[in-house]
C-alpha cells in the first residue's frame, strides 16, 4: 500500500512538471507571438502527430527495432567480450585501457563508414546503435569482473571449481550490479546511435524510421512534425531505459543494496 | 575406527616478498580426529598457517601435510578439507540454504541429495527456519553458523577454523562453541581451530598451541574429559589460568 503510493508519487511528480512546462510553452509562444516555423505550439504539434499517426507509428516501430537490436547486440558483445578480456591477462592489459578510451571517442562519427560497409538500410542503423552502446557494457563488465571479492574466489578455489563454473556461479552474478549500470547507459546510447545511423543511411519508403521522418520534415519546413518525431525518439529512449532498469532491479532486488530502498 | 588423517607440520616457514617472516620453522602434529587450538597475538601467522594447510598459499620452506592412518601421505581432494574463514564469505545472491549447498553443487551432487544434506547440517548448526533468508537478512552470528554449516556439509576429514567466533558476542560464542563441539565430535574430523579466546580453546581443544612471531611458544595438553566440559568447574578455570599465564609470559608482562 505504502509502496504503491510512493511509486505513484515518483511517477506523478515528473508528469506534473512536464504538463506545466508544456503549458508555459503554449502560453509563451502565444504571448510572444513566435513564428510557428521556429517554435510551434504544443497543441499544433499534438495535432500534427495525430494526423500523421500512421507514418509516425511505423517510424517509431522501425527505430525501436533498430535500437533494440543494436542494444541487444551491444549487450551480448559487451558481456562476452568483457568476460574474455577480463579472463585473459594479456588482453586485459592491452584492451581494457582501449575500451575505456574508446568510450570517450564520439563513435557516431564512424556512421558513414558503416554505410560503406553495410549499405543503406536497417543494418546500418543497428550497427551504429551497437557501436556506440557496446563500450559502456564492455568497460563495466570488465570493472565488475575485476572487483569480485578475492575471498569468495578462494571459496571456489578450495572446491576446485573449473573456470567456467566459477564464471557462471561467482564472477557473473557478482558483476551484475556493474553490468546493469553499463546496460542502463547503453540503453540511452543505443537510441542515439540508431537515429544517427538513420540520418546517414537515409532509407525511406513507406517504412521510414524516425530519423528519416525528422530529416524529411525539416527539409519540407514542417517544424511541428520535426518536434513530433523528436518526441517519439525520446519515448523510444525512455521505454528502453525503463525496461532495462526494471529488469536490472528485478535481478538485484533480492540481495543488492542498490535495489533495496525501492522495496520500501 | 576414525579414518581422518593426521596433520603434520614440519619446519614450515613463510616469508612474504616484503620481507615479513610470518612463519618461522614451525612444527607440530594434530592426531587423527584431534582438535588443536592455536592461540597467539594478532599478526603471529595463524591465518597464514591455515592458508598454507589449505593450499591457498605456499610455504617458502618445510611443509604441512596430511598422513593417512596407514602412514602414507595423502592429498585431500576437494571437499575432504574444509575451511571456515575469519569472515563468513557467503554469496550475497544466494539464500542460506543455497550457500550451504554450494560445495555439494560444485562437487556435482544432485539436487535432491544436496537439499537433504544441506538441511541436515543447517539443523545441526541451529539454523532451522533461516534456510530461505538472504545473507543480508541474517545476523553476524547466524552468518558465521551458515559458513560453519557450509564447511561441514561435505563431511570433511580435515577442518580448518579461523576464528569462527571472532565477530560474535560472548553469549553467542558459548552457544556456537557447543555447536562446534557437537559437530566436530559427530564428524570425527582432524581439526585446527584458531582463536583469540582462551576459554574457547580450553572448552574445545585437546591440545593448545601458543604461537608467537611465527613460532610455537608452548604446547599444552588439556587435561579435561572430552565429553561435557563444564566452564564453571574448578578444573576448567585452572586450565584457563594456566594458558593465561603462558600468554602473559609470551607477551613479557608476567609478574613473579
Ligand atoms: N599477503 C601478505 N603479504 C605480506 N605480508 C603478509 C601477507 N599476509 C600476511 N602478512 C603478514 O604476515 C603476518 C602474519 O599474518 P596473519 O594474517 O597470518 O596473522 P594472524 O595471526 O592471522 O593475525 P590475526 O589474529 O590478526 O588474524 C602479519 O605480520 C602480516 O602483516
Ligand atoms: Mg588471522
Amino acid at each position: 500500500m505504502k509502496g504503491t503510493l510512493a511509486a505513484m508519487r515518483t511517477i506523478t511528480a515528473p508528469l506534473v512538471a512536464v504538463v506545466l512546462l508544456l503549458g508555459c510553452w503554449q502560453v509563451a509562444v502565444m504571448v510572444a507571438d513566435i513564428s510557428p516555423f521556429l517554435l510551434p505550439r504544443p497543441t499544433v504539434i499534438a495535432h500534427s502527430m495525430w494526423s500523421n499517426r500512421e507514418v509516425l507509428f511505423d517510424a517509431t516501430l522501425s527505430t525501436a527495432t533498430a535500437a533494440l537490436a543494436g542494444f541487444a547486440l551491444a549487450a551480448l558483445v559487451g558481456i562476452i567480450g568483457g568476460s574474455v578480456i577480463a579472463a585473459v591477462p594479456v588482453l586485459r592489459r592491452s584492451l581494457y585501457p582501449l575500451a575505456t578510451i574508446l568510450q570517450m571517442v564520439p563513435l557516431v562519427a564512424v556512421a558513414p563508414l558503416l554505410v560503406i560497409w553495410l549499405g543503406f538500410g536497417l543494418p546500418t542503423a543497428i550497427a551504429a546503435s551497437a557501436v556506440v552502446a557496446v563500450f559502456p557494457v564492455l568497460a563495466s563488465t570488465i570493472d565488475g569482473l575485476r572487483s569480485v571479492d578475492p575471498g569468495l574466489r578462494e571459496v571456489f578455489l578450495l572446491a576446485e571449481a573449473p573456470p567456467w563454473t566459477r564464471w557462471r556461479k561467482l564472477d557473473l552474478p557478482a558483476s551484475i550490479p556493474a553490468i546493469v549500470t553499463g546496460l542502463r547507459i547503453a540503453a540511452g546510447l543505443a537510441v542515439i546511435g540508431a537515429i544517427v545511423g538513420e540520418f546517414v543511411s537515409g532509407y525511406g519508403g513507406s517504412r521510414a524510421p524516425l530519423g528519416i521522418v525528422v530529416m524529411t520534415a525539416m527539409r519540407e519546413a514542417r517544424t511541428e512534425l520535426v518536434f513530433g518525431a523528436v518526441a517519439l525518439c525520446a519515448v523510444v529512449g525512455f521505454v528502453l531505459f525503463g525496461v532495462v532498469s526494471t529488469l536490472g532491479w528485478l535481478l538485484l532486488r533480492r540481495w543488492h543494496s542498490s535495489a533495496q530502498h525501492e522495496l520500501e | 575406527m576414525n579414518s581422518a588423517p593426521e596433520v603434520v607440520c614440519e619446519a614450515l616457514s613463510r616469508r612474504f616478498p616484503n620481507g615479513v617472516c610470518a612463519l618461522d620453522k614451525i612444527s607440530f602434529r594434530v592426531p587423527s580426529g584431534g582438535l588443536t587450538a592455536i592461540i597467539g597475538p594478532s599478526g603471529c601467522g595463524k591465518t597464514t598457517l591455515l592458508r598454507i594447510a589449505a593450499r591457498l598459499d605456499q610455504s617458502t620452506e618445510g611443509q604441512i601435510r596430511c598422513v593417512s592412518r596407514d602412514g602414507t601421505p595423502m592429498l585431500p581432494r576437494a571437499g575432504q578439507l574444509a575451511v571456515c574463514f575469519q569472515e563468513a564469505r557467503l554469496l550475497p545472491w544466494r539464500t542460506a540454504l543455497e550457500n550451504v549447498a554450494l560445495p555439494l553443487e560444485l562437487a556435482g551432487v544432485d539436487r535432491a541429495e544436496r537439499r537433504m544434506r544441506a538441511n541436515r547440517v543447517i539443523h545441526a548448526a541451529g539454523l532451522d527456519g533461516a534456510q530461505q533468508r538472504m545473507p543480508a537478512q541474517l545476523s553476524g552470528g547466524m552468518r558465521m553458523r551458515v559458513a560453519l554449516a557450509r564447511a561441514l556439509v561435505t563431511q570433511p576429514s580435515v577442518l580448518l577454523l579461523d576464528e569462527p567466533c571472532s565477530s560474535v558476542d560472548e553469549f553467542t560464542r558459548m552457544q556456537l562453541d557447543e555447536e562446534i563441539r557437537r559437530l566436530w565430535q559427530a564428524s570425527g574430523a582432524t581439526t585446527i581451530l584458531v582463536t583469540h579466546s582462551v576459554s574457547e580453546a580450553v572448552f574445545l581443544a585437546d591440545t593448545i598451541i601458543v604461537m608467537e612471531h611465527g613460532r610455537v611458544h608452548a604446547t599444552h595438553t588439556v587435561e579435561l574429559p572430552q565429553g561435557g566440559r563444564d566452564r564453571t568447574s574448578l578444573a576448567f578455570s585452572q586450565e584457563v589460568e594456566f594458558i593465561m599465564r603462558t600468554l602473559a609470559c609470551a607477551a613479557g608482562v608476567a609478574r613473579r
